[in-house]
């Protein structure tokens, strides 16, 4: 993540949960959080595109992270949110995850870097991992996120 | 020096004269003798010539300032235009495009010299006495008007403000000069040249008071002088000499203002009012200037030096206008009719103007978006009489429907492909002279542009009346390079073969000539005119010519829709591409080659039914009789079976997410009403 910079630093993240892990999300992407809503299925596409949404007159598409990283999907709960990034200018992107918990602050000391296998055939979405509070949080990078045309 | 705000401006200027250089030319050529069209030439190049010396691209300038010569010395009727000389002004032309490409990329005009122009250009004077003509163009412009008047500044009204900075002023000992500054009336950038006065001016002291005011100058609001009051420590000389510096500065009056008391007061109290906004105006000038100055060090940016515009008709704003006061209107007694609680048919009423006036501004919108193609295919004439020259063919162009007009974003793509299509006409489609009065043909070969509106679309077709398609050649050629086999090519028709034209890097031209027939070829003109939501059509007869047919809608923006319904889920039906809606009963289904058909009035159509194209289940039951929407594209039928028709709707296209997957079937999407989504199928890619 080439946000991680020098060590006087500090990165929020907001803190989701998904499949029962913490992930975060650098705070500096998200335009909004919404509650589920109607999402319109767009037919013939990537199978972790759950379709589009109409988000105040735009159509966004929204992206199921559990099927991104292959996790089984589950049925939304009333603490299903839809997190609105903005990765570069204008095109948004929601973000289906299993519920929103909270912000955190980590300065670089708290983060470390997880190192990548390059046999793996899979993209490394997770590059660090933060430390909070005994906890750890998989702070994802959503260029590589994004970035990868998957074939569905 | 900044003269970056003013590139926008000289940019479309410089293309509009360039382009009036180049129909002239195309008359002159004709027409050797026409005086209107010499002076227009003339004209053209000397305003590019004032143009690019203001803005400083001066090998631009020198091109022009020779062009501008030469037919000085036509006006005078000391040089005949001649074949030659039309050529190389031909090449002069493509030489300034070059320069002005150049600038809106870089806003450097580049460093091509173009030399060898600027010495066929002196040649062609050399015969005649050229250095006579320069001097006459240049001396010629300083007419004499009275001292006195020209000393306009001594007519500036001083208010007490001014009053006291020039006192104070006096006490130091600085000088008090009255400034009248004249600008060349060829000049045509008048607002540059005073901008650059001011600067100069500001560097040496200070601008007390200016008529008009400097708002006004920098608005261009002003004839060809303008006058100032100016505190500075330095010489009446030095500051003359300051102003006279900017080029294009007829002259400039400098002199010790005398200050006269009792003009003063009787100013004062008139102006009173004023005075007291002056000095504020004067600041904010300040300001503004101090900003700009900052500006010209930031280095100029790397892109997109200039902005995307259009150019809009006062009218269409107008409608506009007067459609916004109008909803305003119809906004107000809605909320008038809801406050009085009265009788529901008030408020419908209401809400019916309501849908009207939105429905008209909804049209509105959309004609300030169009454009006619004109900016296009203007310089097509240009281009096939380069052609002509290059293939050593003999062509016309004929163009109508230039005014036919279409959204700036397709007008804007457009052009590359008609370029294609004419080039290929040209190259492929016409014959050599001799070839064509073997033929009996007339030894000029035409090509034809035509452009109409029909219904919801533009089209544009390029006709030639050369060779036309070789059905065999293109079936050889594709059996060559095994794109078919020959089983294949038994069962084509000759429209199929057609097609394999506009397969990637399928060229037929047996030569591979500098024009065209590079493999880049229809393939790239097919992919463009889908891009837009458009199609291609070949006619073609063996011997007698080929017309090529572009389909395009006239907006990309907003569409008329059928609303249809598969399984619960909505989708939009261009009604463009709509022929009709039959009902259709399970019994009526054939089958050819395992496909379900149908046979309508006498045409065998097959069905496709959207609900396994789309992947859902279908909401009837395979008993119930079938909902088909006949489509077509180019001259194929294809009918789409729906579960339920829900009306015609005027719809706004939005497009999908970058993040999905180009999805063919689907061209976009739509909000209705109520907030829900619906796709907008693309019946192209379906058939």
């Amino acid at each position: 993540m080439e946000e991680l910079r020098a060590a006087y630093e500090t990165t929020q993240f907001i803190v989701v949960k998904l499949n029962d892990e913490q992930y975060g999300i650098d705070i500096k992407y998200i335009d909004n959080i919404i509650r589920m809503q109607q999402i319109y299925r767009v037919p013939k596409v990537q199978q972790f595109i759950k379709g589009v949404i109409n988000l105040r007159g735009e159509v966004i598409p929204v992206i199921s992270i559990r099927a991104k990283m292959g996790f089984e999907q589950v049925q939304e709960t009333k603490a299903t949110r839809i997190i609105i990034v903005k990765l570069d200018g204008n095109d948004a992107v929601g973000l289906i995850v299993d519920e929103v918990k909270e912000v955190v602050t980590l300065d670089a000391s708290q983060i470390e870097k997880v190192s990548y296998d390059a046999k793996e055939e899979k993209p490394n979405y997770v590059p660090a991992v933060g430390k909070e509070k005994g906890e750890l949080i998989s702070l994802l990078d959503l260029h590589t996120l994004f970035a990868e045309k998957e074939n569905s | 020096m900044d003269v970056s705000q003013y590139l926008e401006i000289f940019l479309d200027e410089s293309k509009e004269h360039l382009q009036t250089l180049s129909d002239q030319l195309m008359i002159l050529e004709q027409e050797p003798e026409n005086m209107d069209t010499i002076n227009e030439i003339f004209r053209a190049a000397h305003s590019l010539k004032g143009m690019a010396g203001t803005m400083g691209y001066k090998r631009m300038q020198a091109l022009t300032h020779e062009m501008e010569n030469v037919f000085s010395e036509v006006r005078n009727n000391t040089i005949k235009v001649h074949d030659n000389m039309v050529d190389i002004l031909f090449q002069c032309l493509d030489a300034l495009e070059e320069y002005v490409d150049n600038i809106q990329n870089t806003t450097e005009e580049g460093d091509n010299d173009n030399e060898h122009l600027v010495k066929s250009l002196k040649g062609i004077l050399n015969g005649h006495d050229g250095e006579e003509a320069t001097k006459k163009s240049t001396a010629g412009s300083s007419v004499s008007v009275s001292e006195g008047e020209k000393e306009k500044w001594k007519s500036i009204k001083i208010g007490s403000a001014e009053h006291t900075v020039i006192q104070a002023a006096k006490e130091q000992g600085k000088n008090v000069l009255g400034i009248t500054v004249y600008v060349q009336e060829s000049c045509i950038l008048k607002a540059a040249r005073a901008f650059l006065v001011f600067k100069a001016l500001e560097e040496l002291g200070e601008i007390i008071v200016s008529v008009p005011a400097a708002q006004d100058i920098e608005d261009e609001k002003f004839e060809y002088d303008f006058s100032m009051l100016y505190v500075t420590d330095s010489s009446i000389e030095k500051v003359a000499v300051a102003v006279k510096n900017v080029s294009e500065i007829k002259d400039a009056f400098v002199a010790p203002f005398e200050y006269d008391d009792k003009k003063a007061e009787e100013s004062s109290q008139a102006d009173v009012q004023e005075a007291e906004q002056k000095p504020a105006k004067e600041k904010s000038r300040e300001t503004a200037v101090a900003t700009q100055k900052q500006d010209s060090k930031k280095p100029a940016a790397s892109k997109p030096v200039v902005n995307r515009t259009v150019r809009v008709d006062i009218e269409k704003l107008d409608v506009l206008m007067n459609l916004v006061s109008e909803l305003i209107i119809a906004k107000n007694s809605l909320v008038a009719a809801s406050n009085t609680e009265g009788t529901r048919t008030a408020a419908s009423e209401h809400i019916e103007y309501l849908e009207s006036v939105t429905t008209n501004l909804h049209e509105s919108v959309m004609k300030v978006r169009m454009v006619p193609i004109e900016s296009v295919v203007v310089k097509f004439p240009k281009m096939i009489r380069d052609l002509s020259k290059k293939l050593d063919k003999k062509m016309q162009l004929f163009m109508s429907g230039e005014e036919t007009e279409l959204d700036r974003t397709v007008v804007d793509e457009i052009g590359d492909p008609l370029m294609h299509l004419l080039r290929n006409s040209a190259d492929h489609g016409l014959e050599s002279a001799e070839a064509r009065i073997q033929r009996g043909k007339p030894e000029v070969g035409s090509i034809y542009l035509d452009a109409y509106q029909d219904g919801n679309n533009v089209v544009i077709e390029v006709r030639d009346d050369g060779n036309g398609i070789d059905v065999e050649a293109v079936k050889e050629k594709a059996l060559s390079r095994g794109t078919i086999t020959p089983e294949q090519a038994e069962n084509m028709s000759d429209k199929d073969i057609i097609d394999l034209l506009f397969k990637p890097s399928f060229s037929t031209a047996k030569q591979v000539s500098d024009i065209s027939g590079r493999g880049v070829g229809l393939d790239v003109v097919k992919s463009k005119i889908e891009s837009l939501s458009g199609e291609v059509e070949v006619k073609t007869k063996l011997g007698e010519g080929s017309t090529f047919i572009i389909r395009l809608p006239l907006t990309l923006a907003i569409i008329q829709a059928l609303m249809v319904e598969v399984g619960y889920e909505k989708y939009a039906i261009s009604l463009g591409t709509i022929q009709t809606i039959e009902d259709i009963a399970p019994e009526e289904i054939k089958f050819v080659q395992a496909k379900e058909v149908i046979n309508l009035r006498g045409a065998v159509i097959p069905l496709i039914r959207l609900n396994e194209v789309l992947d859902i289940e279908s909401s009837k039951s395979p008993e119930e009789s079938l909902i088909v929407v006949i489509v077509k594209k180019g001259d194929k039928l294809a009918g789409l079976v729906v579960d339920e028709l829900m009306g015609q709707q005027e719809i706004v296209i939005k497009s999908l997410s970058k993040y999905i997957n180009k999805c063919k079937i689907i061209s976009g999407a739509t909000i209705l009403g109520d907030g829900e989504i619906a796709l907008i199928l693309d019946t192209n890619a379906l058939i």
